[in-house]
């Protein structure tokens, strides 16, 4: 429901979003929301809050056994959708090259027709000097590049994002979330972002989803209209903070429930 | 950011066994003189050689049948184990139902096995004998190994490639068989000795006039109180097991080399 372009249709809305695993444990209940074309989402809340099994749902990866999800820009699941892990995720015999060729390969797209773009994917996340390394010869960081260069190779709608900088340290996470920007604003596809992280959250996204654990559910959905790029300014501005110190006040006073 | 062993810690790593075992030879011989040893009870290793010599012919023939024996049991077993492996990947039902066959087929020893074989084939074609029940050793660990190697693969790599639409042949083929590379390998290792130890216990199994491998020689050479005969023999066996297990270290290496942290030297 982003209140700017009430015009369009959303790409991607939540009704009633239900999830309870076998074990009885409720993931997910009654989640409500929607991601307009083109925006950035952030999903934050603490560990246990269903955040990830949102994002699997989304995927098409598990089902959800109530509510409905629905993409009323396309009808339909959009068939190519990005996904980044947590880990990279990639796979450690292939060359950086031959993982972000997978998902075309995946197609059965040719090694001669996909190679142009599978280059230019490397060179968008910055790594075009490194598609014959193997994973194990990459930092965490340019790993993560790959990881993300394999979820843009096919040009997709919406990109999904677990946690994906997490395990990283501070400085590379932050380059790696003004290089996520540049990348969103160029092209221009839907992005949901899970995180734990405030700080992250609200630097990247134009809308954060508050999450509460037991059972999963949406606490607050904060509205974030400070325009983009985004750059030191706004990481160190007021508002910056004030928003943060918003996001932080609804996950209190969730835990206190 | 890999590191390869540099050329004197290469050359000690095969001068410091070697040397071990110069030693031990050394300090054989001498005892061998010293305590004056018949030479049907422990030859010296100079007798050994010289029989070795001597006999050179015979040996080496035996040694091929041998060699024959296991090669092909192992390569069959490497074919028959990754192909099961595979099939079970496919369908649970077919492992549940298979498996515990495997099992069964795997802790039964061979030798009580081997004169039903021996029947069954048939005493004038014992080496096709010998070749089955060398492939019943050698082929377990594959099997398992290979089933382990095709479940381990990342959990959400699995993911990825369902996200992806891949198919079944996708996955197993981009996927499970390269996650299972390294356990393929090393159970490809263990075959490798076993199926020489296969072959050997089945020959001696298949008994007098049989055969004419390795073993044979063994057998016949003990008849005859031809120790040096005996142990030249003997020497050939680990020998030939030394040279099979680490042929298929040097494969393992080539093969890992790039990405499996088993196979990846580092300066430390």
């Amino acid at each position: 429901m982003s209140g700017k372009r009430p015009d369009t249709l959303p790409l991607l809305s939540l009704t009633g979003i239900g999830k309870t695993y076998a074990n009885g444990t409720v993931a997910l209940s009654g989640i409500d929301a929607s991601v307009r074309e083109g925006g950035f989402v952030s999903l934050v809340g603490p560990s246990g809050c269903g955040k990830s099994t949102l994002l699997r749902i989304i995927a098409g990866l598990i089902e959800a056994d109530a509510g409905a999800l629905s993409w009323p820009a396309s009808d339909t699941r959009p068939a190519d959708i990005g996904f980044v892990f947590q880990d990279a995720t990639l796979m450690p015999w292939a060359r950086a090259r031959d993982n972000v060729y997978l998902p075309l390969k995946l197609k059965g797209i040719s090694w001669k027709q996909a190679e142009p773009r599978v280059m230019d994917a490397l060179e968008r996340v910055g790594l075009a000097d490194f598609a014959n390394a193997y994973p194990r010869e990459l930092s965490g960081g340019m790993k993560m590049r790959v990881s993300i260069a394999r979820a843009l190779v096919t040009e997709p709608p919406l990109l999904l994002m677990d946690e994906p900088f997490a395990a990283l340290d501070e400085f590379t996470r932050g380059k790696l979330d003004d290089d996520l920007l540049a990348l969103w604003q160029a092209q221009r596809f839907t992005t949901v972002f899970v995180t734990h992280s405030i700080y992250e959250s609200v630097y990247l996204s134009e809308r954060v989803l508050v999450m509460g654990a037991r059972p999963g559910r949406i606490l607050a959905d904060i509205e974030i209209s400070e325009p983009f790029p985004r750059g030191h300014s706004f990481r160190e501005s007021a508002r910056y903070i004030e928003i943060c110190a918003q996001v932080s006040a609804a996950l209190r006073k969730g835990a206190a429930i | 950011m890999r590191q390869h062993d540099t050329m004197p810690a290469r050359l000690a790593r095969f001068l410091v066994p070697a040397g071990v075992g110069l030693l031990f030879l050394g300090a054989w011989e001498l005892l061998v003189a010293v305590y004056d040893i018949p030479r049907f009870v422990l030859p010296a290793p100079s007798a050994i050689w010289e029989s070795f010599v001597q006999n050179f012919g015979s040996l080496m023939a035996s040694l091929w049948v041998t060699l024959r024996v296991t090669i092909s049991a192992f390569l069959l077993a490497v074919v028959g184990g990754v192909g099961l492996a595979i099939l079970f990947s496919q369908n649970r039902h077919v492992e549940m139902a298979l498996f515990p066959y495997a099992v069964v087929l795997q802790v039964t020893p061979v030798v009580s096995i081997a004169p039903l074989i021996l029947i069954w084939v048939g005493y004038d074609n014992v080496e096709f004998a010998l070749l089955i029940l060398a492939w019943i050793v050698a082929f377990f660990p594959i099997l398992s190994n290979t089933t382990l190697g095709l479940r381990s693969a990342d959990h959400n790599l699995h993911d990825l490639f369902r996200l992806h639409g891949a198919n079944r042949w996708q996955v197993l083929i981009e996927l499970q068989l390269p996650s299972a590379l390294p356990y393929i390998l090393a159970g490809m290792k263990i075959s490798g000795g076993l199926a020489l130890i296969g072959a050997v216990v089945a020959e001696f199994v298949a008994g007098s006039g049989s055969g004419n491998g390795l073993a044979w020689r063994i057998v016949e050479a003990g008849n005859r109180l031809d120790i040096p005969r005996m142990f030249a023999a003997l020497f050939l066996l680990s020998g030939l097991g030394i040279l099979i297990f680490f042929g298929l270290t040097l494969v393992e290496q080539r093969l890992l080399r790039r990405w499996h942290e088993s196979a990846i030297q580092r300066e430390s």
